[in-house]
C-alpha cells in the first residue's frame, strides 16, 4: 500500500506493507533512527513520536495509520539549529544516561509543556509514567524538565505555530 | 521482535462504509480503532485478522455529550477524551476514577472506550464501570441499530455479542438523581493490568440513608458480566451503614471466581474483592450524599 507521511516537514511517500510498525517504518525505511525501539509491548516509551499534535508510542501504530497524517520525532525538534529548550535541559541536569529512553521521554516532556508550561514535579511523574528508564534516572528527568520549563521560551511561539 | 501477520487494510470514512467493508470481508475482518489492545495482540498473533478496517477517520465517533436523561459516550472517544470531560465527572465520578488508572497518560490519549469494550479483555476496567452504571451499548448492523445492556454485552473472555457484521457506535449511561459512585484498582504497577478492581454506583433513599439501587462492578476477578449480583440484591432496599457494605464485600468475594496467577494467587483476590468492594461502595455512598447536599 502507498502511504505519505510528512514527517518533520517533509512528505515521504513509500510503498509499505499494512502490518508495517510505525516505529520500524521511521527507522528502517526512513533512516531516522532518533526514535527508539524498545520493549515492543508499548510499555516502556522509547519509541514515542507525535502523530499529527499527540505523542503516541509508535510500536502501537502501524505506519498505515500514519498515512495523509503529521508525524513529528526528535530530529524534528530543534529549530532553526537551536536545540528545543527540552533537549537543552537533558544536557544541561544530566537528564540522561544511557540515553536509551531520552527521546521518548523528551517528545513527552515537550508535549506536556505545550498542554501545561508550568507542570509540578507531580505532574511531570504522572506525564511520564508511562515510560522506563532503565537506569532509574527519573529524579535527573523530572528536575529536566522543570528546568525546560523555566528556561522555555517556545510555549507561546509553539502554541500560534505549526506544531512540527 | 514482534510483527504482526499479514494483513489487508481498509479505511472507513462513515459507519455506512465501514458496514459495508465488514459485509464484504465477512468474519475475517476487523475493526481497527486506537489499536492499543488489538495492534499487541496482533504482535503477539493472539488476533490474526484478515483485513483490518480503520475507522479513525469517522470524525462524527467521537464525543461525550449529556442529554436531558443520559451521557452519550461515541465509540471512538479516546480515554483521555473521557478523563477531560467534566460532564463525564459530573455525573459519573467512577469513570474518572478508572480512567486515571488506565494504562498511562500516551496510551489513553489513543486507546478508544469502543475499542476496550469489544476488546473485552476480562481485566479491562471500563466494562466493569459500565456494568455498574448499568448502561447500554448501540451497536449498528447491516439491518439498523440495536440497544443491549452493559450486563449483556460480554458473552466470555474476548468475545461480545458484536457479530462479525456489526460495530459499536455509542455508549449510553443513564443519568439517575441521588446517585454517587467510586472505582478503585489494584494493580503491581503503571499501566500493568490489574489484580483485581471493584466499582460502585448507588443511588440513595431515606435522605440518604438508605440504598434504593446499586451496581457493583468486579474487574479481573471472574465474576460473571463483570457483576456482583449477589452482593446487590442483598444491598438493595437496605440500610446504607458500614456494616451492610462491609456485608456486601464479603458476599461479592465469595461468588467471585478469580484465578491464580503471577499477579497473585487466588485467595488474595478474593480478599482484594472484599475490601475494594467495601471500599467503593463507602466512597459511592459518600459522594452520593455530597451530591443530594447540593441539590437541596
Amino acid at each position: 500500500m502507498k502511504i505519505t507521511v510528512t514527517v518533520n516537514g517533509t512528505d515521504y511517500s513509500r510503498v509499505v506493507e499494512p502490518r508495517l510498525l510505525l516505529i520500524h517504518f521511521l527507522r528502517d525505511e526512513l533512516r531516522l533512527t532518533g526514535s527508539h525501539w524498545g520493549c515492543d509491548t508499548s510499555n516502556c516509551g522509547a519509541c514515542v513520536v507525535w502523530l499529527d499534535e499527540t505523542p503516541v508510542k509508535s510500536c502501537t501504530v502501524l505506519a498505515v495509520m500514519a498515512d495523509g497524517r503529521r508525524v513529528t520525532t526528535i530530529e524534528g525538534l530543534p529549530r532553526n539549529g537551536a536545540l528545543d529548550p527540552v533537549q537543552e535541559a537533558f544536557a544541561a541536569c544530566h537528564g540522561l544516561q544511557c540515553g536509551f529512553c531520552t527521546p521518548g521521554m523528551i517528545m513527552t516532556a515537550r508535549w506536556l509543556l505545550d498542554q501545561n508550561p508550568d507542570p509540578s514535579t507531580e505532574e511531570i511523574r504522572e506525564a511520564i509514567s508511562g515510560q522506563v528508564c532503565r537506569c532509574t534516572g527519573y529524579e535527573n528527568i523530572v528536575r529536566s524538565v522543570r528546568w525546560a520549563a523555566k528556561h522555555d521560551g517556545r510555549a507561546g511561539d509553539r502554541a500560534g505555530g505549526d506544531g512540527a | 521482535m514482534q510483527v504482526p501477520a499479514q494483513v489487508e487494510y481498509e479505511k472507513a470514512a462513515s459507519v455506512e462504509q465501514a458496514l459495508a467493508l465488514l459485509a464484504r470481508y465477512g468474519p475475517g475482518a476487523k475493526i481497527l480503532a486506537g489499536g492499543h489492545s488489538l495492534i499487541p495482540m496482533m504482535k503477539l498473533r493472539l488476533a490474526q485478522p484478515e483485513v483490518l478496517i480503520d475507522i479513525n477517520a469517522i470524525a462524527g465517533l467521537r464525543y461525550i455529550e449529556p442529554t436531558a436523561d443520559e451521557l452519550r459516550i461515541g465509540a471512538l472517544a479516546r480515554h483521555a477524551d473521557l478523563l477531560a470531560a467534566t460532564v463525564a465527572g459530573e455525573h459519573f465520578a467512577i469513570l474518572h476514577d478508572a480512567e486515571r488508572v488506565i494504562a498511562d497518560p500516551v496510551v489513553r490519549q489513543w486507546g478508544t472506550i469502543g475499542g476496550s469494550l469489544c476488546q473485552a479483555d476480562p481485566s479491562e476496567d471500563l466494562s466493569a464501570a459500565f456494568a455498574a452504571l448499568k448502561g447500554s451499548m448501540i451497536i449498528h448492523g447491516p439491518d439498523g441499530s440495536r440497544e443491549v445492556s452493559a450486563r449483556a454485552f460480554h458473552t466470555g473472555p474476548y468475545q461480545t455479542v458484536v457479530g462479525s457484521d456489526e460495530m459499536l457506535t455509542e455508549i449510553r449511561l443513564p443519568i439517575r438523581l441521588d446517585g454517587g459512585s467510586a472505582y478503585m484498582k489494584v494493580a503491581r504497577r503503571i499501566g500493568d493490568w490489574p489484580i483485581g478492581a471493584a466499582g460502585a454506583a448507588v443511588w440513595l433513599t431515606d435522605g440518604g440513608d438508605r440504598i434504593a439501587d446499586v451496581g457493583i462492578g468486579l474487574t479481573a476477578v471472574g465474576a460473571t458480566h463483570f457483576v456482583a449480583a449477589e452482593a446487590e440484591e442483598f444491598l438493595r432496599g437496605r440500610p446504607a451503614t458500614e456494616e451492610t457494605l462491609a456485608q456486601a464485600g464479603e458476599i461479592a468475594a465469595e461468588h467471585c471466581r478469580p484465578g491464580s496467577d503471577q499477579r497473585g494467587p487466588a485467595d488474595y483476590k478474593r480478599h482484594l474483592v472484599r475490601e475494594l468492594t467495601a471500599r467503593v461502595l463507602r466512597l459511592a455512598v459518600s459522594r452520593g450524599r455530597q451530591t443530594r447536599g447540593q441539590v437541596s
